[in-house]
Order: structure tokens, then sequence, then C-alpha cells
């Protein structure tokens, strides 16, 4: 798949990698900076139409970020899986929103501006910071009276084109005609506010925004990977490690990670509701085949030290889910070695007995009939320490994760 | 003063907008995060805070996150990129010969008056943004530019709550 973004700190160290974030850091402090967004007098002059830069500057750069962010993605240059997109908690952000924007008004920047107009000797802009300091320490020691309220609307990764089930191109390039059409009305309500004829953009301007809109219009004709593509993609790959059963870990090791208290086990349940009714290891998720793909965003939310196992009957529904989540780039996914039924064979001892055998099975069926809806009430859903063998070949390597796991405000 | 030494004026809105729109698609194309500054004084506030008195982060939740046990919370790729916006602010200042040590506000208040309602907007803004999980950059900048639902609707949060009180501050401002 697409070998964008970079496993940073893979490449550069822990402490290397910072340095990255420090380089792109100075790039965006020089940006608001020449912008102007270090004087509180022209931001907050937007709110007056006076001077529409706050508006300008910043739709400039969603329009332009968004556009070459999806067109890497069409082109297999960028995992839009493994970019950081802010979890969406409705409420709390709306009312968070209308709590900022009061502030901008009375205090004329916002945290991001302040910190240029601090650099650049402001002194409001200083006394603004203190002011935010003062802001964040109010709200660690006033959360705990609102969470639920926090924590609530909470629709995890949630983008505009699932909003309104439209293709990622279409929003990207009705966005950006959007706030095109905004930028010209714009420049009219500024002339018409400060009584002085249009000012004259400059030469390049409609070139570039022609041009905007043209790799726009790429992104809506290529479209996006679908789960296909980027099987496709890291077939060659993945096939030879499924083939050489390098990713089908043993019962013995599923279990001591499980118990290992650094590293979180999360089962994948992929059968029907029956089977998982009738019998499922204890801790594990249902999850159908058919829901995997859309599980998988969800997934990327665990923390780096997370350990995904798909678990079937036998092996070729929980093959078929980990092909689907690691198309989806969901990181340390591996396979239960023979499923339940082979999990049944080692554990069940003699709770289940020969008659309740199943013959002449079809493959991925249970090799046994419970007589009733067992779930993880069953001794087998979770042995007992003895009884397990401990020998076992190793085969899980644990990678670093390559997402972020939190985004500029975490 | 001689026009060599007079500040440079600032770019124009659509170039400024378009550099910063690429720097950040690099951020998200490089790292996978995009932009954010609210994080990264959090996470310096919890610092001070943990020093001074470190009984009291393990008592709260929210603090416990960043700072509990050994963790230190300047170990977070959001405070080098904070001190970065700094620097940078600080280079771009210099190359356009915009530092200088001074208040903007409207001509009809006083410095007293334009510091105490830059603290109690700085207030509002840093309990918003942490409400809001994210700032304008994290948020609104960078959220919007990934399609984020949530970012979207925030953005439209803090123009409309701006919009809505502009009349009323006019005179700090005009």
């Amino acid at each position: 798949m697409a070998n964008f973004p970079l496993p940073l700190a893979d490449l550069l160290g822990h402490w290397g990698s910072y340095a990255v974030y420090a380089v792109i850091g100075i790039a965006f402090g020089m940006t608001l900076e020449s912008a102007g967004f270090g004087n509180s007098k022209l931001l907050a002059a937007q709110f007056y139409f006076k001077d529409m830069r706050v508006f300008k500057v910043m739709f400039t750069a969603i329009i332009v970020a968004m556009t070459l962010v999806f067109l890497s993605s069409s082109m297999g240059l960028l995992d839009y899986n493994l970019v950081w997109v802010p979890p969406t908690y409705l409420w709390p952000g709306i009312v968070g929103g209308l709590i900022m924007g009061v502030g901008f008004i009375v205090g004329g920047f916002c945290p991001g501006t302040s910190l240029v107009g601090l650099a650049t000797g402001k002194i409001d802009a200083m006394v603004f910071v203190f002011g935010v300091l003062f802001g964040i320490f109010m709200f660690g020691e006033t959360v705990g009276s609102f969470a639920t309220f926090f924590d609530s609307s909470d629709m995890g990764r949630f983008t505009l084109p699932e909003l309104f089930n439209a293709s990622y191109g279409l929003v990207v390039i009705s966005i950006v005609v959007a706030a095109l059409i905004l930028f010209v009305l714009a420049e009219k309500v500024e002339a018409m506010v400060n009584d002085r004829p249009q000012q004259k953009l400059p030469g390049w301007s409609k070139p570039a925004a022609g041009a905007l809109v043209a790799l726009a219009a790429v992104v809506l004709v290529v479209g996006q990977p679908s789960t296909e593509d980027r099987w496709q993609s890291i077939a060659a790959d993945s096939q030879a490690k499924l083939d050489q059963r390098a990713v089908q870990i043993s019962s013995a090791e599923f279990i001591k990670y499980r118990d290992d208290s650094k590293i979180k086990v999360v089962p994948l349940d992929v059968r029907d509701e029956s089977y998982y009714n009738q019998f499922h290891l204890r801790g594990a998720i249902h999850v159908p085949l058919e829901e995997v793909q859309a599980k998988a965003r969800e997934l990327q939310f665990e923390p780096a030290n997370t350990l995904f196992v798909t678990i079937s009957n036998d092996e070729a529904a929980a093959t078929e889910a980990w092909k689907v989540l690691k198309a989806e780039s969901v990181p340390n996914i591996y396979i239960l070695e023979g499923g339940v039924n082979a999990w049944l064979k080692e554990y069940a001892g003699n709770s289940l007995v020969e008659e309740d055998r199943v013959y002449n099975r079809e493959e991925d069926q249970l090799a046994y009939r419970f007589k009733a809806a067992t779930g993880a009430r069953h001794p087998a859903a979770e042995p007992v320490a003895h009884t397990i063998n401990l020998k076992y070949e190793p085969k899980v390597i644990l990678e670093l994760k390559r997402a972020p796991t939190s985004g500029g405000c975490g | 003063m001689s026009q060599a030494l007079r500040a440079k004026p600032y770019l124009n809105p659509y170039l400024a907008g378009t550099l910063l729109g690429v720097v950040l698609f690099l951020a998200f194309f490089i790292t996978g995060s995009g932009l954010g500054a609210s994080g990264g004084l959090n996470r310096l506030l919890v610092y001070v805070q943990n020093e001074v008195n470190p009984e009291h982060i393990d008592q709260v939740a929210y603090l416990l996150k960043m700072a509990g046990g050994n963790s230190n919370p300047l170990d977070s790729w959001i405070v080098f990129l904070t001190i970065g916006t700094i620097f940078g602010g600080l280079i771009s200042g210099l190359l356009g010969r915009r530092m200088k040590f001074e208040t903007n506000k409207g001509p009809q208040i006083s410095n007293g008056t334009r510091w105490v309602m830059a603290f109690i907007g700085g207030a509002l803004m840093g309990y918003g943004a942490r409400l809001a999980r994210g700032c304008t950059s994290g948020q609104a900048l960078s959220g919007g530019a990934v399609l984020s639902v949530g970012s979207w609707a925030f953005m439209f949060a803090v123009f409309a709550g701006a919009y809505a009180l502009a009349y009323f501050f006019r005179k700090f401002w005009n």
C-alpha cells in the first residue's frame, strides 16, 4: 500500500521523529506570521467584514490541503486510513466552538495565532497566552463535573462523504468550488464595507484557482482506492505470508499475549451470530464478516500496543477478515490457527463428548453441537492455565504504529 | 524612518493560504497528523502542574492521561510542533521587520482594557479548545481539510459565536 505517512519513529527514532514536527512547526509559524495572524486587530477585522483575511487564508489553506491529501490518496501515495481525522464528538465540539468564537471576538486571537503574536512582541498576545493556559487549567479542574457531556455524541471517525453518502471526490470538488465563490463574494463585501473599489487580485490567482479545480476534478474522476484495490497493492507480500502460515498464531501464543498486561488483545469473532451465541472465547468481540470493513476505521483508534486476532470456526472466514483488515491498514493483525474448532479440541476436554461431534461437516462449520447457547460461560471459553501447552512457534512481530493516535490537540 | 527599515507588508491572503495549505498537506503526508497549537500549550501547563503538585495530577483523570506515573507530558510530538511554531513566528517576524513590542487594539480603549480582554478571551479560548478537543488549528483547519464532520460543525460554531457577539464588542476593535 501507500508509503506515506512515513513510520517516523521507525526511521528516525522516538526523539528524532520530533525534529520533523519541530520543522513543520517552524513552517507553520512562518506562514501564520506572514499572513498577518500575529496582529489581533487584523484578526478581529474579520468579524466586522472590514478585512476578511482570516476567512480567506483559512479556506484557501483548507481547499489546497484537502485537494492535495485526496489527490495523493487517489494516486496511491498516501494512505488516508493512517491520516488522523479528528473524531467527531458533535455537541461538545459545537459548544466548545461557540465558547471559542466568543473568546475570539473578546481576546482577538486563537491559540495558534497568539503564539506567533507572542513571538513578534505583541503584548496582548502574551497576555492572551496566559489566559489560554488559565482556561486550560480551569478545564482540567472542572471537566470531572460534566464528564458525561464531554464524552457524549461520540461518532468516531466520521467524514462528510459518509454523512452525505457521496464520493470523496464529489465532496472535495464541491468544497473547492464553494470556497472560490465565497472568495469572490468576500472581495465584494470588503469593497462595500470599506467604501472603496474592489482590490485587484494578483495575476496568478485565476490560473491557480483553475488548477485547483482541475486537480479536484482528477480526484473526482480517479476516485479513492477500494478495499479490493488496497488488497491488490499488498497481495503479493500478504498472500505469501498467508501461504507460509506466518500470520496464523497458535492458541498458546494467543493466550500468552492475552495474559500479558503490556499488550491489549482484541479477538474478533467473525462468525454468524448463532455460532457466537453457542460458544465464543471470553472477551471475543462479535463482528460478522460483512461488517469487518466498516469496523476497520474504529480499530485504528486502538492503542499502539494492540494485537488483533480474527477467529472463525476453521480459518476460511477469519482469513477473509484478515485480508480486509490488512488491506485497510489495521496494524498487528493475526489469525487464530485452526479457529474455534481447534480451540475446542484442545481445551474442551470432557465437556464435549463424542456424540456432540458433527461429522462430514463443511469448511468453517462448528465441529460440535452445543445443546444450549453457552456463549463465553462454557469452561473452554477461558481455559485453566495448567491445561495450556506453552510450547509454540512464535509468529507475532509487533510493529510500531504508523498512524498517529492523537491529533494536534491531544 | 527610511523606506528600508519599514515593516514589510503581510502576504496576499490567498498566497499565505496556499502556503499554509501546502504546509498542512506536508504535515499530513509525512506524519499523518495535521497541525495544532492548544495541545502543546496544554502539555506545557500539565508539565508545570506536575512539577508543582504531582499528587493533584494523580487525582484528576484528565490530567493523569498525560502525566500520570512516570510519563512525561512534554514527551509528545505536539510540544515540538508548538515550540517550532513560536520559532517560526519569530523568524518570519524578523525577516519581515515586524518585531515590535506593542499592543494591538481599537483606538477607543486603553492598553489596560485590552489586556484584560485578552486574558478573558484567552481563558474562554483555552476552555473551549479543551471542550471541543481542539482549537482553530487542530480542529477547524486540520480536521476540516481531511473532512471530519465534527471539525466542520466546530468551525461553523466558532464563526457563529464570534459574529453573534461582534456587534457588542465593536468599540473594543473599531
